[in-house]
């Protein structure tokens, strides 16, 4: 099968206009004959569901949390980014889509970028006028900060809640059309697979975790916003139930699954300690517009520093290594994320890391209170000082900041076209659950963006397209295919359910992250990739001898949600080691060890990896099928990303 | 770092909304004090789970004190001893060796039991559809530059949106009232030009819903600030109040010239 992106023709800017135009209507009386599942609540299903039911379209919308109100959207931090030029600092729509290019070392699609640069400044506007609370200047504007990757003031916040913010926006303008009956929302209900009628995306089976019960539900398209899947890694800074159950069940069904060996290492989050933690925690990239990063210029300093035998502040300005300054003068301090993580994991690897593990850095604020204030730094990121202080028990005012790299967000995920569209017909993907617009590595500020890009101002107009075509026959449940994906899933269910081994689903995916974080994280190898897929094989087969699923069905049962999730990650796993096995080059977050610049960065090579890789599933236990999407790059000029 | 802590946890254990539940008691062992709360529920229920029981339910997502879903009254008080934190922050260091924590659910008529420790805080829910929004669709909004707000207003506004629905208000009040969460979003859209056209009919629409719920009213005893692990504060109860009585007393289309622009 040939995987056609449908980039519209013509000149860049023109490209989405143009789209526009040239797509199908919906005419207003016809709408209402229509029914859309959306899954998942977070920005860009939160955006779309409101979205298209203020069209007139009839919703329903599902999510596993208990309230819509809970998607991991809410924890993002930092900002949303949009090319207003508020600052007059020289940004504007292809600057913005530019560093948006570069930042993913030129692995993403121009055509989209483009779009999501263009509509980036609608997005600010729609959230202002639902009443977020973004921060202002005294004047009473708009105020702005910077991200890395770039070098003007283009993003929006709201404190260090900023996704908080914009989901509480989505969340009432959902609310609004649920008390108006165009939606109709399911809480505490996990999609557990696609219904395929005659290759057609027609409807969902879920689970009501209240009750057990597996239910089928019919609809015109399936749009998936299920969010990303870096809790493969086990630790990361995703929510606990953050999972890729309903992307990989419908990759399963057929939906093509893109570039899965793309992951965001953020790096400025709390370290590692010890192994009890069931998660970590990012402290924002905002914290660089003021932190400073440094390491101690020599491995005997760092050991004093690790065995505590001096503090931080003890080290004299002279020994400290400000590496990021001093590697990239022009960036400093923000450059993107994959620089930044793999700079700290070096320092880290030359023995110079600090903290008890020596698995950290600093990111020290003494210079911005000097030069601020303690106050101002307090009303600028007091919220994350907090939750740093909560959890470590080290004051961020006093000491710096230790900081390393975790995992955050996966840029891979369900290939979609320009329309949004996988290529299984009617199955739609949104928001970091489809792969579409960071490449290799994304942006800070740009997922928020990307969100409510595709959810308000980009489905709402797509999706007309593939319902017109269609038509507005009614859909129902009494297609066999509905029963028979219920009974799939409820056999699936009890084989997991036989369970009774001696190892718990928690132990398994806890290993399974070993295996990924060694072997398929910051630093990948033919060697260590090949090993990991044997590992995880035998892993796979070990955890349906050997788990242990308590209770039943027909209740509320944690244990029975768990061992799903972690059995889809087990197979996603595999599947994102044959990915960074294949992608024999370095690109954005995606390092092989044997693909590097002389001074140590990520080298490219676009004769031969300048695609996008969409597997097909094949069978279980069967190698998966590559298929390429080529890139093409009529605007910008591949250059090797410097940041110097 | 201190060295590791043994515990006795009473727990109240309940099958589902029908079933009358209990306290049972559990020895959390080897807890490390850099724990988070949950994390050590974790430890509990991975040897409930080795040993094929049934581990203990709760209801948790993030594990950074923004999504609102844990909801633990630990020891009498919700999320805990400590101010400002949600369950998911409150670390084991705050607890001493040998010492036993009792751990209930949110107690409100409105939040039923779904199982053991979590509770339907759908009522939050219903109230937020019935008016915490501004009544605009997606496009055709003027440049989010056109209406400036003066910073204080801003700040206000963001201190009220900062709640997170967790529903600490309703289990510290002894009226079991929503007020607190209620008023925020009222005094979020209210303080706002945004807000303006809606403000009447908002503040009635929500409280009526509230009412409908099942919660209590307010008696101003401040548990419910005291315990806001966003320090959400009694003036959003303050502002709702002047503004459901000023729909009340005048009509709508007058009110908005009695009680002027906080």
């Amino acid at each position: 099968m040939s995987l056609d992106a449908k980039i519209p023709q013509g000149p860049l800017a023109e490209k989405w206009s143009k789209h526009k135009f040239n797509l199908k209507l919906v005419n207003p009386s016809n709408k209402r004959k229509y029914d859309i599942i959306v899954v998942g609540t977070g920005l860009a299903g939160a955006s779309a569901a409101a979205s298209l039911a203020e069209l007139g379209y009839n919703v329903k919308s599902f999510c596993f949390q208990d309230s819509p109100r809970r998607a991991h959207s809410i924890a993002a931090q930092g900002g949303i980014n949009a090319a207003k030029n508020y600052q007059n600092d020289g940004d504007s729509v292809y600057r913005l889509f530019y560093d948006t290019i570069k930042g993913g070392d030129y692995r993403a699609r121009e055509g989209n970028v483009y779009r999501l640069a263009e509509v980036s400044v609608n997005i600010i506007d729609q959230c202002v006028a639902q009443g977020v609370p973004f921060a202002r200047e005294y004047g009473g504007l708009l105020d702005n900060r910077s991200f890395g990757g770039s070098q003007v003031s283009r993003t929006f916040y709201a404190r260090g809640q900023t996704g908080q913010q914009l989901l509480l926006g989505a969340y009432s303008a959902l609310n609004r059309q649920i008390h108006l009956g165009k939606v109709k929302m399911y809480t505490r209900t996990e999609m557990l697979d696609v219904v395929v009628v005659d290759g057609h995306a027609k409807g969902i089976v879920t689970r009501n975790l209240k009750t057990g019960e597996i239910e089928t539900h019919a609809g015109h398209a399936v749009l998936l916003a299920t969010g990303g899947y870096g809790n493969v890694f086990y630790l990361s800074t995703n929510a606990i139930g953050s999972n890729v159950t309903a992307a990989w069940r419908a990759h399963k069904r057929g939906a093509y699954f893109a570039n899965p060996c793309y992951t965001q290492i953020h790096p400025t989050c709390i370290p590692v300690t010890g192994d009890h933690q069931s998660k970590l925690t990012l402290m924002s990239e905002s914290l660089r517009n003021d932190g400073r990063v440094w390491a101690p210029k020599t491995v005997e300093t760092a050991q004093k520093l690790q065995k505590k035998e001096i503090a931080a502040s003890d080290v004299k300005e002279e020994d400290r290594d400000y590496f990021l300054e001093r590697k990239y003068p022009s960036f400093g301090n923000l450059v993107p994320r994959d620089v930044a993580s793999r700079n700290a994991k070096e320092m880290s690897d030359e023995g110079k890391g600090v903290g008890t593990t020596g698995l950290a850095v600093y990111l020290d604020f003494a210079e911005a209170i000097q030069r601020l204030g303690e106050d101002t730094v307090r009303a600028k990121y007091g919220n994350l000082f907090d939750m740093y202080l909560q959890i470590t028990d080290e004051n961020p005012y006093k000491q710096p900041m230790r900081i390393y790299p975790a995992v955050h967000y996966t840029m891979g995920g369900l290939w979609v076209d320009y329309n949004l569209s996988t290529n299984l017909p009617g199955l739609y993907a949104m928001g970091e659950c489809n792969f579409s617009d960071h490449g290799a590595n994304r942006l800070g500020a740009s997922a928020l963006m990307q969100g409510l890009s595709d959810g308000y101002f980009v489905i709402p107009y797509t999706l007309g397209d593939y319902l017109a075509t269609i038509g507005p026959k009614k859909v129902d449940t009494s297609h066999p295919a509905f029963e028979q994906t219920k009974q799939d899933v409820i056999a699936y269910n009890n084989k997991l359910l036989s369970l009774k081994g001696n190892k718990t689903v928690v132990e398994y995916h806890r290993e399974l992250g070993h295996i990924m974080w060694e072997y398929c994280g910051m630093a990948r190898t033919e060697e260590g990739l090949t090993k990991a897929k044997a590992l995880i094989k035998e892993l796979k087969a070990d955890f349906w001898k050997n788990a242990i699923v308590t209770g039943e069905n027909e209740e509320v049962n944690a244990a029975l949600e768990r061992a799903g999730r972690v059995a889809d990650f087990i197979e996603l796993g595999e599947l994102m080691v044959t990915d960074a096995l294949t992608r024999r080059e370095s690109c954005g977050g995606h390092f092989r060890l044997e693909s590097q610049t002389e001074e140590g960065e990520a080298l490219r090579d676009d004769e031969n990896f300048a695609f996008v890789s969409a597997w097909e599933f094949t069978g279980e236990n069967e190698e998966e099928v590559l298929h390429k999407e080529e890139l093409i790059f009529e605007n910008v000029k591949l250059t090797q990303r410097s940041y110097k | 770092m201190s060295g590791h802590m043994n515990l006795t946890l009473k727990v109240w254990r309940q099958k589902n909304t029908q079933t009358p539940g209990k306290f049972v008691t559990y020895k959390a062992e080897n807890i490390s004090p850099d724990m988070s709360f949950l994390e050590m529920l974790d430890v509990v229920n991975e040897s409930l789970t080795r040993k094929n029981e049934e581990p203990i339910y709760f209801d948790h997502d993030c594990r950074e004190g923004i999504c609102g879903s844990c909801s633990l009254y630990i020891n009498g008080h919700p999320h805990g001893p400590k101010k400002a934190i949600t369950t998911c922050q409150l670390h084991m260091r705050t607890f001493s060796d040998g010492e036993t924590i009792t751990i209930e659910p949110w107690r409100s008529a409105a939040f039923p039991i779904v199982k053991d420790l979590a509770t339907d805080r759908s009522a939050f829910d219903r109230i937020q559809q019935a008016g915490g929004y501004v009544s605009i669709n997606t496009g055709g909004v003027p440049d989010a530059n056109v209406i400036p707000i003066p910073k204080v207003i801003a700040d206000e506004a963001f201190n009220s949106a900062t709640c997170i629905g967790c529903g600490a208000c309703v289990a510290a009040c002894k009226n079991a009232s929503a007020m607190l969460f209620t008023s925020a979003k009222i005094t979020q859209l209210g303080l706002l030009p945004q807000g303006q056209p809606e403000r009447y009919s908002r503040v009635q629409a929500m409280v009526a819903q509230m009412d409908q719920e099942g919660f209590g009213n307010c008696t101003n005893t401040g548990a419910c600030e005291a315990e806001c692990p966003k320090e959400i504060t009694l003036n959003n109860i303050a502002f709702m109040n002047n503004d459901f009585f000023s729909a009340k007393l005048f009509r709508e289309e007058h009110a908005h010239d009695h009680t002027g622009g906080e």
